[in-house]
Parts: structure tokens; C-alpha cells; sequence
């Protein structure tokens, strides 16, 4: 009764499927392999004094990178204040207002800024704050990661509020609430762990952008002095140190870059646990 | 005629209310600054594309096309030729997709078709987590652990395999088109991966059923029948490797070897028009100087915006073709 299967097909079967497997086997062990280098070279390097000194001069054994860990936060938080106000509210009116036709274009345009390679909003920042006002500085820094941040904090919005029921917005409405007050105060609420864990995200994924920053927030070796001024980020320091001939620099961007890794796949890790859980995982 | 004054009376009551009443309900508020954030968008777009042509116009006026095929680059003199860093960019680019596109498809079947669920959402996690990996980490993995590996085993192997062949001529010292190529290999495969997935499993599993009861194996039934199915939106992966490999800055600058140089061994180092912005925008004296260098984020952009747009058609393509 058993059809026969012949031998050389078995064979293909056979080393085309483990083949397979062992490609997925490579891919996965590349990521253990940059964790454990990372995780080996950083901790040896990592001590206090690189979250709470300022860099040596060049030559000079020690100091820290506590400025640019603050600056990073400074950049970062500048970021924010831009791109996920405008993403968010932008994410409001596509999913809650916006008309078929606008809604495809501003898609279309949203995923085409998501495209943009980041050195060319480094360039944007750069002809647009750093130009005018004649000198690098956090400001421009947060501008180009801001823009950065819009594309997906406008798609997590979106596809956030569209998992949330509709009933909870028709209840809202027959209770004589408005649409604003609807949408603020009930769909909101009901998903606000995916938009939160969105914004993690996306947060954590300009967290780690270098080419953007390098001709607008250029870098310092000092604390910077105000949001006009040049400023120290942690990934610039990494790109900077890891091509200066000093080994001792070496080891500190092996610090930094321990650092860096860390706080992204943390941030990722409790993000996507967080969507994992939320009521809006559902819908999958 | 009691029910037609109401209707009537409902009609008039919103524009009986002044401007101002309205905004306190909020209602209007809300309304007005969503749409203001969404059509601030478009102005971003728009922003971003104006200010790369306009600071790009000093080049375009001074070399006009000849810019683009010129391979001269020698700031100090005023010569500017943007071609070494269009092959660097276009031979890394293509190398890396070489390697990536066979690796990360097997693997997109492997976690698709033959891994249990379970395991396989595993190590699609910790695949996309491979992605959210940043491209400076990539480069010091790649400065300090690949050019070693490069230079001591892979090189020495590829010589004495293919030595004869003329990609792989001429002196190595670790910083080059391959090493460039090898960096972004790693970088891109994990797109290919989770996108290729999706769409392997949107293929609906009657098909494999169906391959299966006609007594095909589970290799033939992958690739006669699935492969056949889902390769609109593989095709849409690829591009978008590809789209994200062209402007990869960081990692290409660390490894590349930053030497305006057309070569056709792999070995030697290059350029690519990322790296070359990112490497000399901050020092960059003179306005032709820095309208050339933006004039190649202009090209970049371009050539990423094509890209990008052929992969989302693709992709959109298949996701229709499946759900219908």
C-alpha cells in the first residue's frame, strides 16, 4: 500500500531541508556571536567612572563618557518631543477621521519617509538648523532623529486605534460622548499598552542612529552647553573611538557600545513582551 | 409638520453655533490638529526634498550630469566625480544580497515550513532582534572580529580557490569592497528573513496539503508549489534588503576602507556615497564641496524612493493574490 518514494528524491528531500536549517543555525548564531563578543569585551571594559567621568584627553589612559550618555538622553528626548507628537496625532486622523483617498497617500508618503536612509535626514538637519544658525548642535541632532521617529510612530498609532473594537466607539457615542471625547477618553485607553510599547520601539530604534548625528550634533569631549551647542552622543563616541588608533579608546567603545546594545534589545524585548500580552494581540 | 421643523432645527444648530463654541467642545480642536499633524507630513516630504535640490544646485550647475560618471574626486582641487561611490555602493550592495538573498530565503522556509510554531516564533524573535541591532555595533563587530577572520582564513582560502578570477587580485589588508560586502550580508539578512516568512506563510496550506497528497516531498511541495506562490512577495523582500543595504552609512564607512577607488577585485578598498558623506560632510570646506556631497544624498535618496516603492508594490501584490 506504501507508495514508493524514490532514493534520489529522498536525498534532495533530505540535504535541501537540513540545508535550510543550517542556514537558520548561521543566522542565529551571528546574533549570539555579537552578543557574547559584546558582552565579554564590554563588561571587562565597563566601570563606574565611564557613566560618571568625562573623557581623557587623547593619550590619556581612563575617563568616562558620562556626557555622552546624557547627551544621548538630551538628543533623544529632543527627538521625542518632535516626532512622536506629530506621528501620534497624524496616527489619530488616519485612523479615526481621515477619507479613503487622503488616508492612501499619506500612507504612501509616511512609508516612503520610513525609506529614507537616515544620512540624508543628517543632511536635512544639517541645511536646515545647522546653516542658518552656523553652528552643530543637539537641536539639529534632535530634529533629524525627530523627523526619523514620525514614519512609525504614525503606523503603530494607527493600527493601534484600528484593533480597538468599534462597539467601545459606537457605546461611547450612544452615550452621547463626541467624537473627541470618544476617541481620548475610551479607544485610547483600550490601547494604550500597544501604543506605548510602539513608541519604545521606535525610540530604541533611533537610539542607536550614528550617521545622522555626525554632521549635527557633531560630538564633544566636554558637557555641552545648551541645546545650541555641539553635544556628545554615545553612538558617535563608538564610531569615533572604534576608527582612533588608541587601543585604550578601543576598549571604551567596546563600554559604549556594551551600553548601547543593552538599553536597545531591553527596550525591544519589553516592548514586544508588552504588545505580546495586550488586548490588542487579539486580533492576530 | 412637527418632524420636518426638527430635522430642519438639527440642521441649522451646528452652524447656529459660533467658532468659538465649537472649538470648546473640542471636537473641532482635535479634528484640526490631527489634520494639521498629518498634512505636516507631506511638508516634511516635501521639506526634505526642496532643501537636497536646492543645496544641491552649485554642482548641478557647475558639472551638470558629468558628475554622476566622472570618477575623478579631489576636493583640494575642485574636482568632483561621483562614480567611484556609485559602484562602491552598487558592487557592496550586490554582494551582500548575493550571499543574503540564498541564506536568508532557506532560512525564511526553514522557520515558514518545517519548524514547529513554537520554534519558530522563537527564532523569528530573536531574528528581528538581529535587525534592531545598530549599524555602529555592526561596525566595531566588524572592524574588530570580521577583518581579523577576513584576513587570517576567508582571503587566504578565496586565493587559493579562485585566486585566477580578477575579483580577487591585488594586495588585502582587511578594509575593502568584501569586507563591506560581508558587514551588510549580516545586516540585511534578517529583513529578507522575517519578510520572506510572512509571506511563505500567507500562502494558504491547502496547496501544501494538496502537493502533499499527490505524494510530492516536503522539499518538492516548498519549492514546485509554495516557492512558486509567495516569489512576487520574496521578490519585495529582496528590494527592500536592498533598499536598506544602498544607504547603510555606518557599518560600510567603518569597513570599507574610505578610498575613492574603482577596482575590480574585491580586495581592494572603495567608497560608497553614503560613507563618503558621512566621512567628510562634518570637514567638508567650500560650497561646491558640500552641494557635491549632497548632491550624492540626492541620488541616494532617489535611488532608495524607486527601490522601496518597487518592493512595497510587490509586497502589497502578493498580500492581495493570497487574500483573494
Amino acid at each position: 500500500m506504501t507508495m514508493e518514494i524514490s532514493g534520489s528524491r529522498k536525498l534532495v528531500n533530505a540535504v535541501m531541508l537540513s540545508l535550510s536549517g543550517v542556514c537558520t543555525i548561521l543566522v542565529i548564531g551571528v546574533l549570539f556571536f555579537i552578543l557574547g563578543y559584546l558582552l565579554i569585551h564590554g563588561v571587562k571594559s565597563l566601570n563606574l567612572d565611564f557613566f560618571t567621568k568625562l573623557p581623557k584627553p587623547s593619550g590619556e589612559a581612563g575617563g568616562g563618557m558620562a556626557n555622552a550618555v546624557a547627551g544621548s538622553g538630551k538628543v533623544l528626548l529632543l527627538a521625542s518631543l518632535i516626532g512622536v507628537p506629530i506621528g501620534f496625532f497624524a496616527g489619530v486622523y488616519l485612523a479615526e477621521y481621515s477619507g479613503k483617498t487622503f488616508a492612501f497617500l499619506l500612507r504612501y508618503v509616511v512609508d516612503l519617509l520610513n525609506g529614507v536612509p537616515s544620512i540624508v535626514m543628517g543632511i536635512v538637519a544639517y541645511a536646515v538648523v545647522v546653516k542658518p544658525l552656523k553652528h552643530f548642535s543637539a537641536l539639529a541632532g534632535g530634529i533629524a532623529l525627530g523627523i526619523m521617529m514620525i514614519p512609525i510612530a504614525v503606523r503603530t498609532t494607527e493600527e493601534f486605534l484600528r484593533a480597538v473594537p468599534n462597539s467601545l466607539r459606537e457605546g461611547a457615542m450612544a452615550l452621547g460622548a463626541t467624537k473627541a471625547r470618544t476617541i481620548f477618553t475610551v479607544v485610547m485607553p483600550a490601547a494604550i499598552s500597544g501604543l506605548t510599547s510602539g513608541m519604545l520601539l521606535n525610540l530604541a530604534r533611533v537610539a542607536g542612529e550614528t550617521a545622522p548625528l555626525l554632521f549635527t550634533a557633531l560630538g564633544n569631549m566636554f558637557w555641552s552647553k545648551g541645546y545650541l551647542a555641539p553635544i556628545a552622543t554615545l553612538p558617535v563616541m563608538i564610531y569615533n573611538y572604534a576608527i582612533a588608533p588608541e587601543d585604550d579608546l578601543h576598549q571604551q567603545a567596546w563600554a559604549a557600545g556594551f551600553v548601547l546594545l543593552t538599553l536597545v534589545l531591553v527596550i525591544n524585548v519589553t516592548a514586544r513582551m508588552i504588545i505580546a500580552r495586550g488586548p490588542a494581540s487579539q486580533r492576530r | 409638520m412637527a418632524s420636518s421643523t426638527y430635522i430642519a432645527d438639527i440642521l441649522r444648530r451646528p452652524t447656529g453655533r459660533g467658532l468659538i463654541a465649537r472649538l470648546k467642545g473640542g471636537d473641532e480642536i482635535s479634528y484640526l490638529v490631527t489634520l494639521a499633524c498629518a498634512v505636516s507630513i507631506f511638508a516634511v516630504v516635501a521639506l526634505i526634498v526642496g532643501e537636497l535640490w536646492v543645496n544641491s544646485q552649485p554642482t548641478v550647475k557647475a558639472f551638470g550630469w558629468h558628475f554622476l560618471v566622472t570618477s575623478e574626486w579631489d576636493p583640494n582641487n575642485g574636482k568632483f566625480g561621483a562614480l567611484p561611490f556609485i559602484y562602491g555602493t552598487c558592487v557592496t550592495s550586490f554582494l551582500a544580497l548575493l550571499l543574503a538573498v540564498p541564506l536568508g530565503v532557506a532560512s525564511a522556509i526553514f522557520l515558514a515550513e518545517l519548524a514547529p510554531p513554537r520554534l519558530s516564533n522563537i527564532l523569528t524573535f530573536l531574528i528581528e532582534l538581529l535587525a534592531a541591532v545598530p549599524s555602529v555595533i555592526y561596525g566595531l563587530i566588524g572592524v574588530f572580529v570580521l577583518l581579523p577572520l577576513i584576513r587570517h582564513y576567508l582571503v587566504p582560502g578565496l586565493r587559493g580557490a579562485f585566486g585566477y578570477l580578477p575579483f580577487f587580485q591585488g594586495s588585502f589588508y582587511g578594509l575593502s569592497f568584501l569586507s563591506a560586502g560581508l558587514v551588510l550580508t549580516i545586516m540585511v539578512a534578517p529583513f529578507i528573513i522575517s519578510v520572506s516568512r510572512e509571506v511563505l506563510l500567507a500562502v494558504p496550506v491547502e496547496q501544501r496539503e494538496a502537493a502533499l497528497a499527490l505524494g510530492a516531498t516536503r522539499w518538492e511541495t516548498t519549492w514546485d508549489i509554495v516557492l512558486p506562490n509567495a516569489s512576487t512577495g520574496i521578490f519585495g523582500s529582496i528590494f527592500l534588503a536592498l533598499a536598506r543595504a544602498l544607504g547603510e552609512t555606518m557599518a560600510v564607512t567603518m569597513v570599507i576602507g574610505n578610498t575613492p577607488r574603482i577596482s575590480a577585485s574585491l580586495l581592494s578598498p572603495g567608497y560608497s556615497i553614503a560613507a563618503v558623506i558621512a566621512n567628510e560632510f562634518a570637514e567638508a570646506n567650500g560650497d561646491l564641496y558640500i552641494s557635491s556631497l549632497i548632491f550624492l544624498g540626492l541620488v541616494l535618496f532617489a535611488l532608495t524612493i524607486v527601490i522601496n516603492a518597487i518592493a512595497r508594490i510587490l509586497i502589497v501584490a502578493t498580500a492581495r493574490k493570497a487574500g483573494g
